[in-house]
């Protein structure tokens, strides 16, 4: 497999002596001790001087409480039945238990009733606070499987997905795979390959320097030198897998709905259908040495045409080259 | 043979009729060393799990100072400090210990701390008490269980200082050593330290678990049926079970990472036709009945407290047992669920799926037992009742979180993410946790014949709540928003709630603060506990007894009869 070299590998950050550091983390301690309250503005925090790429996009913003923002199908199916089913059923479960809570704590304190009842069996209750949670999870359990269905099944062109409805039988057209990406996790960045036209490229995480000197400054720790380009609405057929002498690493990409574990001598796969256009951000997700957080994932969806372009420039030239025709979009 | 030793110890026992006698036993250094006895061997294992404690939860202040702002904050200095690096090879050396504190962090919290605690500490001390027995079955094994620990946690510090990848130091592979991480990945001897560290304590646990099986079946006296044993020792019977069969299947698969390590075996390497991925089998069939290990024990503690206090018997007591009995049999066919993103067919994850979501129901059955024990009683908020309604509320919060990554489809978003470290946070470090001190400021008067200042113990109890909370509770939305675990730096848009939680961490570490206060407090006082001290709530056994309890405990065996069982 052929390494590139480049310039933008290793990740530099500023190399303190530890007694400085030391004491910078005392008096960020004392700080800390002094106001609660100076943690909670975000406003507090480094912020990149430019923009950012997509702010409101393809990754979290600060103080997010949910999930990522969906652009496909099967994240869309992953919102629908976390944010639709799951987050309203363990609420109410756990507003249950605290109400009951409550009303132990008021009703049958030693003050508020002196003398215990001695009851030990009540048949009727027992029975419902076992059927109850077993119709509960069978609730959950028919779009669970649904929705996990979806994600394993490769589309054919025929099979109808769930999307946001996923109490319904599928009624999301997802078209057959037309790319196939292979995407090989290495210490510590990633290598995909254009598997139809056998076209590959090494994906290294900028350092500070390189990503701040960029005309469109991209969010820290999550820019990269050479992102993954894909056509918007069109299913990409990705494999996964690592360096064969390597170790195991996770492809993650939120907005998409994947992850799915890189692992030496394994070719996992899984699909995507990205619905827009823009750069989308994700990060290794199993614990694979000490840049474990330094390899990040960023696809780029353009629009077919400009995708077009891009491969032929690839494959007439270099990644460079084909990195060029996108830069007006960028 | 069994029954010999029973009568033997009781003919021993009631050969001697006072308190506290220790003629014939070993004193002053010798009295611990040698010791033979359940209780002197409870008391050692649970100061040996606040020690380890202590030392787990100092790993993880610094993870939280790490991670208290986006960059890389304090791991570089470290190294720099700890193996003397500069520049390049000290940040490197930093990153890599970050990790390597992730990893000793959750061996030392799994392994030291919870588990010689609920298991050795509380199963060893109570379990014999409330069956009515004058001590375990095999009293040396018991002293070999305990001592074999020491050097266990002496092994896995060591090898903090152990080259583990070229260059650096310590294991950094977390507490699942998943190869080839752990094998090719880490050549360095830091790994074969844990993995003999982990031989260790393993061997130690299985010698407890056999000790404690045999003391339950064996020793009960006379009348106590197992239908009329109290909850805590059906616990610790379910639990010495689950570790007899799990880690036994650890033990092999970390042998076999010691061979691919060391003797050319390529079981998990692909190049010798190996796979990686049935280590990931092998620990998890191990890994998930040991969270049920961690927290069963904690389900029979709070029974008994959450009935001593609200002066009421044990609703459902029959359910209660079968349905720790229903979690420990379930437990061991739901391994695949923290496999879900390593490629599994889809048949196989919907198993998984369906299996897991299955523990719920029993698992609800105890949160709505415990409550229902409480319906209608007459409640005093003692120290121990608040740990352990504050238990409750958290184990229903971790529990339901459990359900939602039980499902394949939403734990495609959540794997790996802090949605898991808040999740078993929950169930563990609040849960597991709580049930530990539950247990402690319950039983810490009958142990050492001393009361404590119970006003200082309720603030420790409301700081520690407040500080959990605040640690993980913001770590549900981190993992929501996608930010995986195990890293040392994070992008910027997850700094809000990274200082939130370290802010909680914080207070946490105040919370210990009273508890060592409470302790220290408390032996100064030497206000000296009754036999009794919680009224006519508290039916087991133990409570006949003097605080703390005559050396083989009953002089002679009690009777069960038939009304106040249980």
């Amino acid at each position: 497999m052929p390494h590139s070299c480049l310039s933008l590998t290793a990740i530099h950050q500023p190399n303190t002596g530890g007694y400085e550091v030391t004491a910078l983390t005392l008096k960020r301690l004392a700080l800390t001790a002094i106001g609660l309250m100076a943690a909670f503005p975000g406003a507090a925090m480094a912020q990149d001087a430019g923009a950012t790429l997509i702010q409101e996009g393809g990754y979290a913003h600060d103080g997010q409480l949910g999930l990522q923002r969906s652009v496909t199908p099967i994240m869309d199916s992953i919102v629908a039945f976390h944010d639709g089913v799951l987050m309203w059923t363990i609420t109410a479960i756990v507003l249950l238990v605290l109400a009951l809570l409550v009303i132990v704590v008021v009703r049958f304190n030693a003050k508020a009733n002196p003398v215990p009842s001695r009851f030990t069996h009540n048949t009727v209750v027992e029975v419902v606070w076992t059927v109850v949670p077993i119709i509960i999870l069978i609730v959950i359990a028919v779009p669970s499987f649904g929705v996990l269905a979806d994600q394993i099944t490769v589309p054919d062109g025929e099979r109808k997905y769930l999307g946001s409805n996923i109490f319904s039988f599928g009624e999301v057209e997802v078209p057959a795979p037309e790319v196939t990406v292979k995407a090989t996790g290495e210490q510590w960045f990633w290598t995909y390959e254009y598997v139809d036209q056998g076209l590959f490229f090494d994906s290294y995480m900028l350092n500070e320097e390189a990503r701040l000197a960029e005309e469109v400054v991209q969010p820290r720790l999550l820019a990269v030198d050479n992102e993954l380009v894909v056509p918007v609405g069109t299913t990409v057929r990705l494999q996964v897998t690592a360096a064969p002498t390597g170790v195991i690493h996770a492809f993650a990409l939120p907005s998409f709905g994947i992850k799915i574990d890189a692992v030496p001598g394994r070719l996992n796969e899984t699909w995507f259908n990205a619905e827009e256009t823009g750069m989308f951000y994700g990060q290794c997700s199993e614990l694979c040495g000490k840049d474990h957080a330094f390899m990040p994932i960023a696809i780029r969806v353009v629009e077919r045409e400009e995708y077009d372009a891009f491969i032929a420039a690839f494959e007439n030239g270099s990644y460079d080259d084909a990195q060029a025709t996108l830069v007006a979009a960028r | 043979m069994a029954n010999a030793d029973a009568a033997h110890l009781e003919a021993h026992a009631t050969g001697h009729d006072s308190a506290a006698e220790h003629d014939h036993g070993p004193t002053g250094w010798r009295r611990w060393l040698y010791s033979t006895n359940h209780k002197d061997i409870g008391i050692m294992y649970l100061v040996f799990s606040i020690i380890a404690g202590v030392i787990g939860g100092v790993l993880s202040g610094f993870m939280r100072m790490e991670l208290q702002e986006p960059g890389i904050q304090i791991f570089h200095g470290l190294a720099a400090m700890s193996y003397g690096l500069e520049g390049d090879a000290a940040l490197d050396a930093g990153k890599h210990m970050y990790n390597v504190f992730t990893t000793a962090h959750a061996l030392i919290m799994v392994f030291f701390t919870v588990m010689p605690a609920t298991v050795g500490g509380f199963g060893n001390y109570f379990a014999p008490l409330m069956i009515g027995a004058p001590d375990t079955a095999f009293p040396r094994i018991n002293n070999i269980a305990f001592w074999l620990l020491p050097p266990a946690f002496l092994l896995t510090l060591m090898s903090l200082f152990f080259e583990g990848p070229a260059g650096m130091y310590g294991s950094g592979g977390g507490w699942t050593i998943y190869p080839p991480f752990s094998t090719s990945g880490q050549p360095g001897p830091a790994m074969d330290f844990v993995i003999l560290s982990l031989h260790v304590a393993g061997i130690s646990s299985i010698l407890g678990a056999i000790n404690l099986i045999t003391t339950i079946f064996n020793m009960r006296a006379p009348g106590m049926t197992l239908h009329k044993m109290p909850l805590f020792a059906w616990a610790t019977l379910v639990t010495a079970f689950l570790l007899l069969l799990a880690l036994p299947v650890l033990a092999g698969g970390i042998t076999m990472l010691l061979t691919d390590r060391n003797f050319g075996t390529t079981f998990f390497a692909p190049a010798g036709g190996g796979d990686p991925i049935l280590f990931q089998h092998l620990f998890w069939f191990f890994g998930h009945p040991e969270v049920y290990i961690m927290i069963l024990p904690g389900f029979g503690i709070v029974s008994h407290i959450v009935s001593t206090f609200s002066r009421k018997p044990i609703f459902g007591y029959l359910a209660m047992v079968y349905a720790m009995v229903a979690i420990g049999f379930v437990g061991f066919v739901v391994w695949a669920h923290h496999m879900y993103t390593t490629g599994l067919s889809l048949d196989v994850q919907r198993y998984f799926v369906a299996a897991t979501m299955v523990i719920a129901v029993p698992t609800g059955v105890k949160i709505f037992s415990w409550i229902a024990t409480m319906w209608g009683g007459s409640i005093s908020f003692r120290t121990p009742m608040l740990w352990a309604i504050g238990f409750i509320f958290l184990f229903t919060v971790g529990g339901v979180t459990g359900v939602v990554l039980a499902n394949a489809g939403a734990d495609r978003a959540l794997h790996d993410t802090y949605y898991v470290v808040a999740h078993f946070h929950y169930v563990l470090s609040l849960g597991a946790v709580f049930t530990m001190f539950a247990g402690w400021y319950y039983w810490y008067p009958k142990m050492f014949g001393l009361l404590y200042n119970e006003k200082l113990a309720n603030a420790h109890f409301w700081v520690m709540f407040v500080g959990v909370n605040l640690i993980f509770f913001p770590q549900h939305f981190l993992g929501l928003a996608g930010m995986p675990r195990r890293y040392i730096d994070y992008p910027d848009a997850y700094g809000m709630w990274n200082r939130v939680s370290s802010i909680g961490y914080y207070i946490t570490f105040i919370s210990l603060l009273i508890f060592f206060w409470v302790m220290i407090d408390s032996v100064r006082k030497k206000r000296k506990a009754p036999d009794n001290p919680w009224g006519d709530g508290a039916t087991t056994l133990e409570w006949t007894l003097s605080s703390p309890p005559p050396y083989h405990s009953f002089s002679t065996l009690p009777k069960i009869d038939s009304t106040n069982a249980h």
